[in-house]
């Protein structure tokens, strides 16, 4: 064993050389072109490019959706995990749940957007019931599927099912002694929630709000097949650059990427550095 | 890096949240129970109701009846049968490649290289963190015709590309359900009874270690499955004829046919999700029984 010990290393070369031309190389090949100039010196220029009016109010759009989506998937998702665990549903109930959440997380992409509008597009299954059985126009009324809320409404169909698998085994790890301790203590249930369980969840559900964030931030085909190129959140730009370089400067392209990597490598950041505060509770 | 991999086992092994029981709730709490059956059916009608109305527009393509003339169109479509086959086929080159890189890498780190494991499981976690569309942007530049590796250039090296790719964005999954199935078994032992036996070290892994964690084999293969055979961003941005694209191309210029390929894509993720699930308690019930 001990004259085999410097060969080791050999058995994981086919992983290393796999990442490293599939996921690193790519990843940095991009990200050195972000910093360069078409004549191959160092530059910030393509960077600085980013905060043109254009670019910028992408990011800030794409932002706004996924803050949206992750905000409320998280608060929705909560509701339904605590209600699973703690809210005195039947038992039978969690099974299903859990199972359906499972499917529902994995349902994304193009077919979301489908089934988003034959429910809620201009003749779909909800505007025409809300309308022939309540008279209530929601297109009228100013609601758009291919908007902010629209996509935002949409992304929660993957966004809630993910908050509930992530938090119940968090909302399981609150100890039954606790409640106990609050209850002869005096505690009301809101007294409970408020000042024992969401201080001791807090970092659990702030860092799966990062993950959530990042989860909606680099999803494209959703919003691609419910919006086309309407509506220009970021990775919707970067297709339509990579396709046929309509920023007319292909390094702007590489800088959009890299910004891309910046906002969801920081909420993974975040979601990594809370998750290991969350870990103290769970033991 | 153990909160990313803790949260990745339980998308995995959907069951054992089932199993593991929270406090019982204290009976009687009227207004508590008010208020869980209201967030659990405004979720039900949530979700339901995109289902509902999908397959109910899905229905809608005859003028005044309910027909199954949007899912004769769509099945008819030569297209169709073209592209899903492309994508199953895509699917399961993806699967048995992803275990071929998978199952000895993570074999080799628990064996002999357990300090290198952090690595190994950052790199995995890797794709959860760099968004697909930027590193399908980076295999558009560094493997056109004139670069070392001149992939994008063939057919046959495009596709294989596009597979690499799906390998990667299904390594978080595989990896970490492998991981799980190995930390069951004594790999030590197992693989220095196999030596003393004289095995080799294909017929090791090939004959002892991947029967032993098949379920966490199969349960890394659905999902990569389900995450292969709708992608859209990859096979799209390197041309390749696979489902999501055509999806996405048909739900442009029809009305009714895309409705039906959404209530056939759910039925696909529902399968992988129910043989998944299926698979992780056979398993367990298996290793439960020895």
């Amino acid at each position: 064993m001990s004259q085999k010990f410097g060969w080791n290393w050999l058995g994981v070369v086919p992983f290393l050389a796999f990442a490293l031309l599939f996921l690193m190389l790519p990843t940095m090949n991009i990200v050195i072109g972000a910093f360069r100039t078409p004549g191959g010196g160092f530059t910030l220029a393509n960077v600085q490019g980013l905060f043109s009016p254009r670019i910028m109010s992408s990011f800030i759009l794409s932002i706004q959706i996924s803050a949206a989506s992750a905000l409320l998937g998280c608060l929705i998702g909560f509701a339904i995990a605590a209600a699973m665990v703690h809210g005195g549903l039947p038992k039978w109930l969690r099974g299903p749940i859990t199972t359906f959440s499972g499917v529902a997380s994995n349902f994304a992409g193009v077919p979301l957007a489908f089934a988003f509008i034959a429910t809620l597009g201009r003749v779909g299954l909800v505007t025409m019931l809300l309308r022939d059985w309540f008279g209530i126009n929601i297109y009228a009324m100013g609601f758009n599927l291919l908007s902010f809320w629209g996509l935002t409404l949409t992304y929660l169909f993957f966004q809630i099912p993910l908050m509930v698998l992530i938090i119940t085994p968090a909302l399981d790890g609150l100890k039954k002694e606790w409640r106990e301790a609050a209850e002869v203590l005096g505690a009301s249930g809101w007294q409970y929630w408020r000042m024992v369980a969401l201080p001791v969840l807090f970092p659990s559900l702030l860092g799966t709000f990062a993950l959530l964030f990042a989860n909606s931030f680099g999803a494209i085909a959703t919003a691609y097949a419910l919006t086309g190129s309407t509506l220009s959140i970021v990775p919707i730009m970067l297709y339509a650059q990579i396709r046929g370089d309509v920023l007319q400067d292909p390094h702007l392209g590489y800088a959009m990427a890299f910004g891309m990597i910046v906002v969801t490598g920081a909420a993974n950041l975040v979601y990594i550095i809370l998750r290991t505060r969350a870990e103290r509770w769970m033991r | 890096m153990s909160f990313l991999l803790s949260t990745l086992r339980r998308r995995l092994s959907l069951k054992r949240l089932q199993r593991r029981g929270g406090p019982r709730p204290k009976s009687g709490n009227g207004f508590r129970r008010f208020w869980s059956w209201t967030a659990l059916i405004v979720g039900g009608l949530y979700f339901f109701l995109p289902l509902i109305g999908t397959l109910e527009f899905s229905l809608r393509m005859r003028r005044g009846e309910y027909s199954l003339d949007a899912y004769r169109s769509v099945l008819e479509d030569p297209r169709f049968q073209q592209t899903l086959g492309y994508s199953v086929i895509m699917a399961l080159a993806t699967i048995v490649v992803g275990i071929l890189i998978v199952v000895p890498t993570a074999y080799w780190v628990r064996l002999r290289l357990p300090r290198w494991r952090p690595v190994i499981e950052f790199i995995t976690l890797l794709p959860l963190v760099i968004p697909a569309i930027v590193v399908v942007f980076g295999y558009i530049r560094l493997f056109n015709t004139s670069s070392f590796l001149p992939m994008t250039g063939t057919t046959m090296g495009t596709n294989i590309l596009l597979m690499f790719g799906y390998v990667m964005l299904a390594l978080p999954y595989t990896y970490r359900a492998v991981d799980t199935g190995l930390s069951t078994i004594d790999v030590r032992s197992l693989t220095e009874a196999a030596q003393s036996l004289g095995a080799s070290w294909v017929t090791i892994i090939g004959r002892l270690i991947l029967p032993n964690v098949f379920g966490a084999v199969m349960s890394g293969a659905f999902l990569s499955f389900a995450i292969v055979i709708g992608e859209f961003t990859m096979a799209s941005l390197l041309n390749r004829p696979a489902f999501g694209p055509y999806m996405q191309i048909l739900g442009a210029n029809r009305a009714y046919e895309p409705a039906a390929l959404a209530v056939i894509a759910f039925a696909i993720t529902w399968a992988c999700m129910g043989l998944l699930s299926l698979v992780t308690r056979i398993t367990r019930v298996g290793r439960a029984g020895k």
